[in-house]
């Protein structure tokens, strides 16, 4: 689960990290006000949403040449009449697609003179099964060019789960980053604090970028991007109150009600299949016959009729559709299970597209004569790449 | 041969007692006699379970691991315990110097499998998984959720990440003639017990498995990792035919699919690089989950 900035340097900050004092707005009559309660002379105005490139990023419904995602402003006016032009409006950065992202929160943020910018992230090393620290001197921009570019500046750092950010770590970690005098004294402070955030918080992904080290030599977080382990939510429920649903796909979020694995993308052929590595091999399958997947989801092993029928409504519901691919090969998962949960949602919503059904394993004989005496015009298939064959030519055929 | 697990393989449960593990437990003991010894619940310790299935069939319940294994001699553990409570259940059974445990449950907080991981690496113990299918070796021992229908006693060793794609590779193998000598889930999460190269180390070391199989996707380096090691044994002259596949040619940067550790970020852990270092290490990767049976027979056949 991601949240915005302004959560993240908030959550950051009960941990004892020096972030910038801030005050998020929802509109852009609290923005006069937001900024006199900060100490200026210099504000930064910073839209939230859930992707990255927003001071790069440009507004669809501004002119080519109007400023990006993040604004610095050197007055009061210029905070709000920056308010009034990026609240509501679309912004395409390079990780948001083309569609881009309504702006609907904006972060004014007091401003800090900046000496140096460098950038810091703490996320799991699976190579080591430890969470580990990356760091670089070449901070604030896109860390994967500096990774393409001079690989040599990317420092990590794994740290031992039981003895936690040492101080010889930590003392690594600012030679890696070059810190002297008063950042130094910082940065000692600054690592442990970011790890304990991380492990207490479960997070999955603490991006600091960039960590700066200002004009009076101290260190601040200048922005902070953090992810959590959805697995690790339970415990978490200050955390999941964080969640801002407005930037998930409606599709996914009645998916994840029912406890379903959905990702939303751009093909027109819906797919419904058990099992993670088997639902993407499904949609790499319809690819390599010529078509696009309209999604990924995964029933999972002990899915209900219920479960089923959701799925497939939620399939369903997607315009983009023109097609749907049952692929279940049964394991725990009944194929009867599966075969009277598509009855019944299709006996409730319809059935406006072809629908092939390809069943294999536990009860496959059941599942398959469930589906026969429906009476439902399915098109069945006996393997994967005969189901995979029959989508693509009837949503072909269809067009 | 085999691995890992034969017919002699004794194994205990924790959460025998929840509608999972008395379901699989079942069938495991329905398929050729698998040796399950025992359950684990911390409060049921002197019960005993039955099963639904077969009237005759009953296990004793243990408090704790320990008293389990030192009962009956246990070799192995199965976990089927919810995703809260079994990172402690792991440990558990390190504590109890398990040799070999098996973790299937799914949803573990990552937090939970590093602590995991940095007691397993003090111990003489071996985990597969979590959020794995387990280990079947055909006609002696499944532990775990395969289904064993679809197994035949044969030559092929199969390793994946995912445990429906294994199905997959066993189904296709066993209507080739080919068979398996064991088929082995390592797991769907990005921090975990057992590796690609701890399985193809073990297959290389068998005498009956005559191929392999291996089955990866999208996020980690697991894959190339592991397309590394071949290229090094083959090197000392350790080599044998493989076919293999690879989930999530087509799934989108930064979206996690499905399985925890299922997720291309920062760049890496893409479907083509990981094609590219199989291919590189004589694996011949299939561009389709539905033909790999078909390709290694093409491979065995030169």
């Amino acid at each position: 689960m991601n949240i915005h900035e302004y959560q993240a340097k908030a959550v950051l900050k009960e941990f004892g990290a020096p972030v910038a004092e801030g005050v998020a707005i929802f509109s852009a009559d609290e923005a006069e006000a937001a900024a006199k309660s900060l100490p200026g002379p210099l504000w930064v105005v910073k839209s939230q949403i859930h992707a990255g490139g927003r001071g790069k990023g440009k507004f669809k419904e501004l002119p080519a040449d109007a400023k990006g995602g993040v604004r610095l402003a050197f007055s009061l006016d210029e905070v709000k009449s920056h308010a009034r032009e990026m609240l509501g409006n679309t912004l395409v950065t390079k990780q948001t697609g083309d569609a881009g992202k309504v702006v609907n929160r904006l972060y004014i943020e007091d401003g800090a003179d900046i000496e140096r910018e460098l950038y810091l992230s703490i996320l799991v090393d699976r190579t080591v099964g430890r969470a580990a620290f990356v760091v670089s001197t070449e901070g604030g921009m896109d860390i994967e060019a500096v990774a393409e570019e001079t690989p040599e500046k990317i420092i990590t750092l794994p740290i031992d789960p039981d003895a936690g950010v040492t101080a010889a770590d930590a003392g690594k970690l600012c030679d890696a980053l070059e810190l002297s005098g008063a950042a130094r004294e910082d940065g000692m402070k600054l690592f442990p604090i970011l790890y304990k955030a991380f492990v207490e918080k479960d997070m999955s992904l603490l991006e600091v970028n960039p960590l700066i080290v200002m004009k009076d030599g101290r260190l601040r977080v200048l922005d902070a991007k953090v992810s959590f382990d959805g697995n690790a939510l339970f415990r978490h429920d200050d955390i999941f109150a964080l969640r801002d649903e407005t930037e998930e796909d409606a599709k996914e979020i009645e998916a994840s009600k029912y406890d379903l694995a959905y990702v939303a993308l751009d093909g027109d052929i819906g797919c419904m299949v058990n099992g993670a590595g088997l639902a993407m091999a499904t949609m790499d399958i319809i690819k390599l016959y010529g078509a696009e997947p309209a999604n990924f989801l995964d029933v999972g092993g002990g899915a209900s009729k219920e479960k089923v029928t959701a799925a497939f409504k939620i399939i369903t519901s997607d315009p983009k559709v023109k097609g749907i691919l049952v692929n279940i090969f049964g394991g725990i998962m009944r194929c009867d299970v599966i075969a009277e949960g598509v009855v019944a949602a299709v006996k409730e919503v319809g059935l406006q597209v072809p629908l092939v059904v390809r069943l294999e394993g536990t009860n496959v004989e059941l599942g398959k004569k469930i589906i026969n005496e429906s009476g439902l015009n399915v098109i069945a298939a006996d393997d994967l790449d005969d189901a995979a064959q029959k989508i693509v030519k009837a949503v072909k055929e269809g067009a | 041969m085999s691995i890992l697990v034969n017919k002699d393989t004794k194994i205990i449960v924790q959460g025998l007692t929840g509608k999972t593990g008395t379901f699989h437990t079942e069938q495991a003991l329905e398929y050729y006699g698998t040796k399950m010894v025992a359950g684990v619940h911390p409060k049921k310790g002197g019960e005993t379970w039955s099963s639904g299935v077969d009237s005759a069939a009953e296990l004793p319940i243990f408090a704790t691991v320990g008293e389990a294994k030192e009962a009956t001699g246990a070799d192995a553990s199965v976990i089927y315990v919810p995703p809260a409570g079994a990172g402690a259940a792991i440990i558990e059974a390190i504590d109890a110097e398990v040799p070999f445990i098996v973790c299937i449950t799914e949803g573990i907080p990552v937090a939970d499998m590093i602590k995991v991981k940095a007691r397993l690496d003090k111990s003489k113990s071996r985990l597969l998984g979590p959020n794995c299918p387990g280990i079947l070796t055909p006609e002696e021992c499944k532990i775990g959720i395969m289904p064993g229908s679809i197994f035949k006693k044969g030559s092929v060793g199969v390793v994946s990440r995912s445990g429906t794609l294994t199905y997959e590779a066993v189904f296709q193998t066993s209507n080739a003639g080919l068979g398996q000598t064991t088929a082995v889930g390592i797991g769907g999460d990005p921090v975990k017990g057992t590796e690609f190269i701890d399985v193809l180390e073990m297959f290389l070391a068998d005498d009956e498995t005559k191929s392999m199989i291996m089955i990866g996707e999208i996020g980690g380096s697991a894959e190339e990792e592991a397309a590394q090691f071949l290229m090094d044994e083959a090197k000392k002259g350790r080599s044998k035919p493989m076919a293999g596949f690879i989930a999530g040619r087509t799934a989108p940067p930064g979206r996690t699919m499905g399985h925890a550790g299922a997720v291309i970020s920062g760049g890496k852990g893409g479907a083509e690089d990981k094609i590219a270092a199989m291919e590189e290490a004589g694996i011949r990767v299939s561009p389709s989950p539905a033909k790999l049976g078909e390709t290694l027979l093409e491979v065995l056949k030169g």
